[in-house]
């Protein structure tokens, strides 16, 4: 049984419509790549899967719970098992990047403070930004923010991980580490790993299964090599980064020429 | 005309919505306030934070109001000859209405702007969200320890304002204008009633430290997740505050004063 069930999901913020009947599985101690253009809802997707927002239609089940119909602290439980890396970091700003690492282990346990210091330790070792540790967020630059938000998603040890852009903004020594990390700890700890990412290169390097998103539906899916053979103009002009095909590059509106001829119509 | 009307219908609409939510909000942060007697270091934090700052603007402006009030009080006492009544002029305006009110006012200004300017980024930069999906509820974790510092902070700042304002009074009063100080003291004491006086003005202070804790704590977590958002949430904290604050001390003088 895969770990996350997601059936017929329907989301809309307004009149735009994000997801419009998406099924997707997610199946244990694998790595999965949720791959789309920028804007097509994979953020809104992971905030689905955590339960921040409400879908219009459909569900989405986590480890057999159906997500949206538990009780404030059935979902609180649950989230506690799922960690979230987020595509701004989401650090706590009032906090050194010692005590954010230490944030999650400070509010759900009771450890003494020397293993909690180990704890610390060795997460921020793993991101290699030990030495790190006493920096404000806002003395971070921004990859350096995101492996410390890395480090903070696995210090409770969750069963899986949701991994908004980890790949952004790293350089690619840190970006080779983090692919490595990111590996390990699915092998070694047994976790179930989400990666939504732009970059297809790592994403297919590390994935061993990718969807990819677009217009509100799985436009395909598959392990990376059936993706780079597929024979769809538009899985090819993604996997290829090819400015012409099927996939648009702007948010849906008017036609350009139609705009730039017609002022009175949009301001 | 018609227009005029939609849009006076869309405001009346979102203006019970966000009430709404608003009370919502205060049921939410009023179910977080037990577990914090557990972890009460979070709220000492926010005790200093939003009380123990704000301290200096309200004894500096407690003592200019104070010696204010003597110097306006004296020159219309003296013209009938009761100088003497001072003290108890001074410190029946700062403790039945001035040390509420005006405290209220400047914490708005002081604390309640920063709390919602607080939250408000915590929100815009998805430090909130973050939280929420490390398991820890934002409301138990940010907002109720700021609520029960500021409900705490507020009628402690307010007696402070008093105490300080009727010191200043009593500086300008015996030391400029030579009122005599036994007069000053006795009256004071003789004429400011516990009950009456004290405890009223102590309640209006924790009726407006509860609200504008609540409103600065609302707006910030309200509002729009922009820099703009922000801003506008931080002013609409202060004007809402003294509005609230100003009406507040209306109704409640007329209760507690108006049979008197
Ligand atoms: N708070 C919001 N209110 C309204 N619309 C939103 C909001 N957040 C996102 N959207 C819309 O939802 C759509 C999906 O956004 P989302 O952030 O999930 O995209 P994404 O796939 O993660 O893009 P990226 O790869 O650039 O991060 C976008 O078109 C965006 O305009
Ligand atoms: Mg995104």
């Amino acid at each position: 049984m895969p770990l996350i069930k997601i059936r017929d999901l329907h989301f809309s913020r307004g009149d735009r419509v994000i997801f419009e009947g998406v099924n997707i599985d997610i199946h244990r101690g694998k790595i999965t790549a949720i791959m789309g253009p920028s804007g097509t809802g994979k953020t809104t997707l992971l905030r689905l899967i955590g339960g921040q927002l409400h879908p219009d239609k459909g569900t989405i089940e986590v480890d057999g719970q159906n997500v949206h119909q538990l009780s404030h602290s059935g979902l609180y439980a649950l989230r506690k098992r799922m960690g979230m890396l987020f595509q701004s970091g989401a650090l706590l700003t009032d906090l050194t990047v010692f005590e954010n690492v230490a944030f999650p282990l400070r509010e759900h346990t009771d450890l003494p403070e020397s293993m909690i210091r180990d704890l610390v330790l060795m997460k921020l070792q793993a991101v290699g930004l030990r030495c790190a540790r006493d920096l404000m967020p806002n003395e971070l630059s921004g990859g350096m923010a995101r492996r410390v938000a890395l480090a903070r998603a696995v210090t409770l040890d969750p069963m899986m991980i949701m991994y908004d852009e980890p790949f952004t903004g790293q350089d690619p020594i840190s970006m080779g580490t983090l692919v490595n990390l990111i590996h390990r700890m699915n092998d070694a700890m047994g976790l179930t790993s989400i990666v939504v990412s732009h970059d297809v290169d790592e994403a297919t390097e590390i994935a061993d299964y990718v969807y990819l998103l677009s217009g509100g539906k799985v436009v395909s899916e598959g392990s990376p090599v059936d993706l780079k053979r597929s024979s769809s103009q538009w899985v090819k002009q993604f996997m290829q980064g090819l400015p012409d095909g099927p996939v648009p590059f702007h948010y849906p509106g008017v036609d350009f020429k139609e705009d730039m001829l017609n002022p009175e119509v949009s301001p | 005309m018609i227009g005029i009307i939609r849009s006076l219908g869309r405001w009346g609409l979102s203006t019970f919505e966000r009430l709404g939510r608003g009370h919502l909000f205060l049921v939410q942060i009023l179910a977080g306030i037990p577990g914090l007697f557990l972890r009460f270091s979070l709220v000492i934090q926010q005790l200093f934070s939003v009380g123990v700052l704000s301290v200096l603007i309200i004894a500096v402006s407690g003592l200019f109001v104070g010696m204010v009030l003597s110097l306006q009080g004296y020159y219309v006492l003296v013209d009938f000859g009761a100088e003497e009544s001072l003290g108890v002029m001074v410190s029946l305006s700062l403790v039945r209405e001035l040390g509420p009110v005006v405290s209220a006012l400047l914490f708005a200004g002081r604390a309640g702007s920063a709390l919602t300017a607080e939250v408000g980024l915590m929100k815009s930069t998805e430090q909130l969200s973050g939280m929420e999906m490390m398991a820890v509820d934002p409301m138990r974790r940010v907002i109720a320890p700021r609520f029960l510092a500021g409900f705490i902070s507020m009628p402690l700042l307010a007696a402070m304002f008093s105490a300080v304002g009727i010191i200043g009074a009593f500086l300008v009063g015996h030391g400029l204008l030579g009122v005599d100080d036994g007069a000053f003291w006795s009256q004071m004491q003789a004429k400011t009633d516990w009950y009456d006086d004290i405890l009223n003005g102590v309640i209006k202070s924790i009726v407006f430290g509860f609200v504008v804790t609540w409103i600065a704590l609302y707006e910030g977590y309200d509002a729009l997740p922009t820099s703009e958002g922000v801003g506008r949430a931080t002013t609409r904290t202060v004007v809402h505050s003294a509005f609230a604050i100003l009406g507040l001390d209306f109704v409640l003088t007329a209760l507690m004063f108006g049979e008197g």
